[in-house]
């Protein structure tokens, strides 16, 4: 079987300071993997070296079968993202955004309309095609992101912290949604501190000062406990 | 290829479409060199000698004089304007989607750089009918002949914008970004006086003007503006170009470059 993301051995530094040690983990296509840390742990930093914003020499990231430094470009392809700030482009509608987003990935231009259309109907945003990014709420705006992210089909798809500023209802679908995802065969790495948004099924990535603290099914790692008890336990600081 | 072209236009069209969503920006954009040709230049006019210098055959008006130096500046105030753009990008996220895409990251900044570069253009024509509605007219087909020099200028000016990009932390420092190199370039040129003004004023001075990449980008369109070429600006912007690009792609690079903090 095919690994989705797989990363080996990889640290970063900022200076004199090391935010990454040694960090290792497997995600496996079809599963939902939660990146459970604390604030601080590293989780932006390790979203960013694995879409390439930032590049450590310590340390291999393979994303669907692709080595991130060796073919960075294959690799951004079978990447889909979704950052803790959105990226929405405010001043243009919903339909424009997802069609800018196709041309950076170099979708033909022929298949951007259909793929759009599927896009936003999967996440039911479609009746909002042409309304400007600007009107949405956050549950919606964070729906746009989600549907452009899957544009391209991609193999892996990363969040990083997607539910941050939004309301129950909105935490609740977006989650769920995502949860659905890992059906299509889809590999999901969800970096988050909130412990309700992971499942008992769910792989468990446990990241704390820049390490990994612990990892499994986090049904299993949990035990009795509920998942924040447990993790409180584990990381000794507040979630 | 196909692809590539596609990503260019797409990059290229978002550019437009903020412009059309940002006429405020046009507006101040032009009132800036306007206010400079007909306030300005109106009071100089008499504090100012002008010999016959090349490309000029005959004696100018002050006015004339400085429509190259204030097309250059609508390229500077706008290259300036656009990386002022990108920092806010990339404080508010939207440059993770455009580095993030599976193209070379070299390409999507050149890309953004001829989008920027464009509209700066058409900004400068907007300003060489205004002028000429004033009575500034210049040979017809310079009108024409200078579009070269005035993508290449803007593209070496938007080039010194993306490393400034690069190298400025937080938006708030953007306004240092202004004393330190906008009026600096503009005032140590040859926009607003030949350089034998300044060097007869101070040789040192002159001597930096004459160092200024912005001096020969003003007097590249000079030139060209009345058919001529001048060999030595344009080596000089051609060089400039290629290094304050080569530069601002490595300041972008996320493994050498200067993102680190950044991101």
């Amino acid at each position: 079987m095919t690994h989705g993301l797989t990363v080996e051995n990889l640290s970063f530094r900022y200076g004199a300071k090391t935010v990454l040690d040694d960090v290792s983990f497997t995600v496996q296509n079809g599963r939902f993997c939660a990146l459970l840390g604390p604030n601080g742990a590293g989780k932006s930093t390790l979203i960013a070296l694995l879409t390439r914003l930032l590049v450590s020499s310590q340390g291999t990231i393979s994303v669907a079968g692709h080595d991130l430094r060796r073919e960075p470009r294959k690799a951004l392809g079978k990447l889909g993202i979704v950052f803790q700030q959105s990226t929405l482009d405010l001043s243009l509608s919903v339909r424009q955004n997802l069609a800018y987003f196709a041309a950076l990935q170099g979708i033909p231009k022929t298949e951007v309309p259909g793929r759009i259309d599927v896009a936003l109907d999967r996440l039911d945003m479609r009746k909002r095609a042409d309304e400007k990014a600007r009107v949405l709420n956050g549950g919606h705006r964070r729906r746009t992101e989600l549907a452009r992210a899957l544009l391209h089909d991609p193999q892996v798809l990363l969040l990083d912290e997607p539910t941050v500023g939004l309301d129950a209802a909105a935490r609740q679908g977006i989650t769920e949604h995502v949860h659905d995802l890992i059906t299509t065969g889809l590999c999901v790495l969800w970096a988050t501190h909130l412990t309700d948004e992971v499942r008992d099924e769910d792989d468990l990535l446990v990241l704390d000062q820049g390490r990994i603290l612990h990892r499994g099914l986090a049904g299993h790692s949990r035990g009795d406990h509920t998942l924040q008890d447990w993790f409180l336990s584990l990381t000794g600081t507040s979630a | 290829m196909t692809a590539f072209l596609r990503v260019t236009q797409a990059i290229i069209g978002r550019e437009f479409l903020r412009f059309v969503h940002q006429r405020e920006r046009f507006i101040a954009a032009l009132v800036r060199p306007v206010v400079w040709l007909l306030i300005f230049a109106a009071g100089f006019r008499a504090a100012l000698g002008l010999s016959i210098i090349p490309p000029y055959q005959t004696n100018i008006t002050y006015e004339t004089y400085i429509v190259p130096g204030l097309c250059a500046m609508v390229l500077l105030f706008n290259g300036m304007q656009s990386s002022l753009s990108l920092v806010y990008d990339r404080e508010m996220g939207s440059m993770r989607l455009l580095l993030t895409s599976p193209f070379p990251r070299w390409w999507l900044l050149i890309c953004r750089l001829i989008g920027a570069t464009l509209i700066s253009i058409l900004q400068v024509y907007t300003f060489l009918a205004i002028a000429a509605a004033a009575g500034i007219v210049l040979p017809a087909w310079g009108y024409v002949a200078v579009l070269p020099s005035l993508f290449l200028s803007g593209l070496m000016l938007g080039a010194i914008g993306l490393l400034l990009s690069s190298l400025i932390k937080q938006l708030e420092n953007f306004a240092g970004v202004m004393n330190f190199v906008i009026f600096p370039m503009f005032f140590l040129s040859s926009a607003l006086y030949p350089l034998w003004h300044m060097t007869e004023s101070s040789p040192l001075l002159g001597y930096i003007c004459g160092l200024n990449p912005f001096t020969h980008a003003v007097e590249l369109i000079r030139f060209s503006l009345y058919l001529q070429v001048n060999w030595g600006a344009l080596l000089w912007v051609v060089g400039s170009t290629v290094v304050f690009c080569a530069l601002a792609i490595w300041g972008y690079d996320p493994a050498r470059g200067l993102m680190k903090r950044k991101t």
